[in-house]
């Protein structure tokens, strides 16, 4: 500070402790809560993870054994999988049908406006609304799907009780609830893409999959890697649909990762345990953003 | 230029396919709803064909759970709502407007705490409210998501956005600085809030995990966790007319937010997904 800046000094020191720190009184609320309902339970929980815990307490310190017990649990494995199976369900066809939606209904017209309407409804359900719909329409007894299939004659089929079937089944219910999110944002995208470049197509007659492939797509693809990035982190962490649709049967084909941490927190009580298997997921999750990341920003641009 | 963007016939035709399939299995729960519970358990494809009854409704009304359950959920997402809004827009023009010590990694690092998922934090929550004997109260169902780092992101862009120049016309005039933020500022982000109080609204009734895990009491449940429990017993069900009534029951009002704030609520999600 300049030696010879007295008045300012002055000035500062006058009302400097006070509007130094009374920044701080706007942001404090937020950080108080930060610190106790965010920052407090991650640390709570990495701790808990080396710990054999239960319901009234830490029980012993165990280090990382509860990892090492993790990687040779087979239901944990088998978790992990199931859960990037799920992922490999979900995450393209949300993607495509999603853009396919996008690019049918990017227009002003009143029943574009009407189908958007309906495709993103289903996004407002609670879980448990969207599960109770779909197990009415999955069960063998009185479904939607067994009264459509005994109309063509057929034996209906136990959708949710297969273990080939269940987790695609969870997975259809899955795209049906989230079709709405990855539309809007491809919405978001296509109008952002300029006006200019479709009328010189226009004047040079390109045809149709052509400007798709040729202008469109390569205009929003950073909005594609973004969706896939986004879809990716969010089906990571299926909970709810496979909980109560299946409860992981049958013979563990769907159980994902969250559900095992839950079941393994609280109807376990194996707190410690639970609590390493939610680093590992958060450690997947991490990296899943940033593979997705990595390789969506070192594509050339087009 | 028009005709170029009218996408081709089959398409069109392909998306109204999928429409129909999207309401297909609302509609579905919306006429079994309708149904005597003991005409269902004969046979579900009489659904088709009348007589249709109000009594599967009758039942709810008649049930006082539900509406427990209801109001809980009313109040839980209000409460959370109204504080996410007050905590975040004083953070947000905290971070945007005030110079204060450690102004900047703080604000890094609440921007890290949004790649903090629910999972890596819920069981630590957990045990702070176990500890302090919380469980089963608004408190717990509300004061966890007031924690969440997007509404501060959201508030903070929101306030910078704003010209610098609306403060320093209003500090010449003598305005302190808490009467430029609540007086001058604030009215300005009314679009951000209600961005952020619909998103926070719709997180909150349909929050899932956390209280079907701190909420066991019965009276305690918000209709989520509620809809959830009566599931659990699905084969012992009342019936499944009355089951579906219940999904209509608590669908709906969703649903019917979701007509009148459609715009609002697309881009909150869209814009909650795309930060």
């Amino acid at each position: 500070m300049a030696m010879g800046d007295a008045t300012l000094r002055s000035r500062l020191s006058q009302s400097a402790p006070w509007r130094r720190w009374s920044g701080l009184l706007f942001v404090a609320p937020y950080l108080l809560l930060f610190a106790a309902m965010l920052i407090l339970p991650l640390i709570i929980g990495l701790r808990l993870s080396t710990t054999r815990s239960d319901l009234f307490g830490v029980k012993a310190e165990v280090g990382l054994e509860n990892y090492a017990r993790l990687f040779s649990d087979p239901v944990f494995l088998k978790a992990v999988g199931n859960t990037f199976y799920f992922v490999a369900l979900t995450v393209p066809a949300l993607t495509i049908i999603g853009l396919a939606l996008a690019l049918v209904l990017n227009n002003a017209s009143r029943w574009s406006a009407v189908l958007r309407a309906v495709f993103f409804a289903s996004t407002v359900l609670s879980v448990t609304v969207v599960t109770l719909i779909w197990r009415l329409v999955l069960i063998p007894d009185g479904g939607l799907a067994a009264v459509i299939a005994r109309l063509f004659g057929q034996a209906p089929i136990a959708f949710l009780s297969d273990p080939v079937l269940a987790m695609p089944a969870i997975a259809l219910t899955t795209i049906w609830w989230g079709i709405g999110l990855p539309m809007v944002l491809f919405l978001a995208a296509l109008q952002q893409v300029p006006r200019d470049l479709y009328e010189a197509a226009a004047l040079d007659n390109a045809s149709r999959p052509r400007i798709l492939f040729s202008i469109t797509l390569p205009a929003i693809r950073r909005t594609i890697a973004l969706v896939v990035i986004i879809e990716i982190i969010l089906q990571f962490q299926l909970f709810g649909q496979a909980q109560l649709m299946t409860g992981g049967g049958p013979n563990n084909s769907t159980r994902p990762v969250v559900l095992f941490i839950y079941e393994a927190g609280w109807k376990q009580w194996q707190l410690g345990y639970a609590a390493a298997a939610a680093q590992v997921l958060f450690a997947m999750i991490a990296i899943a953003a940033m593979a997705q990341y990595y390789v969506s920003s070192r594509k050339e641009p087009a | 230029m028009s005709a170029l963007r009218r996408p081709p016939p089959l398409a069109v035709v392909a998306v109204v396919a999928l429409a129909v399939l999207m309401l297909v299995p609302m509609l579905w729960v919306l006429i079994l709803s309708f149904k005597d519970n003991t005409a269902l358990l004969a046979d579900t494809a009489s659904a088709f064909v009348p007589p249709y009854t109000f009594a599967n409704y009758r039942n709810i009304m008649g049930e006082g759970q539900v509406f427990t359950w209801l109001m809980n959920s009313v109040i839980v997402s209000l409460a959370m709502t109204a504080g996410v809004l007050i905590v975040s827009s004083l953070a947000g023009y905290g971070f945007a407007r005030l110079e204060f010590p450690g102004r900047k990694i703080l604000f890094v690092v609440v921007l890290f705490g949004l790649a903090i998922p629910e999972q890596a934090v819920i069981i630590g929550r957990h045990q702070i409210f176990s500890a302090l004997s919380m469980h089963n109260s608004y408190t717990a169902l509300v004061v966890p998501g007031l924690s969440m780092p997007f509404g501060v992101f959201l508030m903070t862009q929101y306030f910078r956005a704003i010209p610098v120049e609306i403060d320093e016309a209003a500090m010449l005039d003598g305005a302190s600085r808490f009467r430029i933020f609540w007086r001058i500022l604030l009215p300005l982000t009314i679009p951000a809030q209600a961005t952020l109080g619909i998103f926070t609204f719709f997180q909150a009734w349909n929050d899932y995990w956390w209280p079907l895990i701190s909420a066991t009491d019965g009276q305690m449940y918000t209709l989520t966790v509620g809809i959830a429990a009566t599931q659990v017993n699905f084969a012992q069900a009342e019936g499944l007319g009355f089951l579906m009534a219940q999904a209509v029951f608590a669908g709906l009002p969703t649903l019917i937010v979701y007509l009148i704030f459609q715009k609002y609520i697309v881009r909150a999600v869209a814009g909650a997904a795309g930060q």
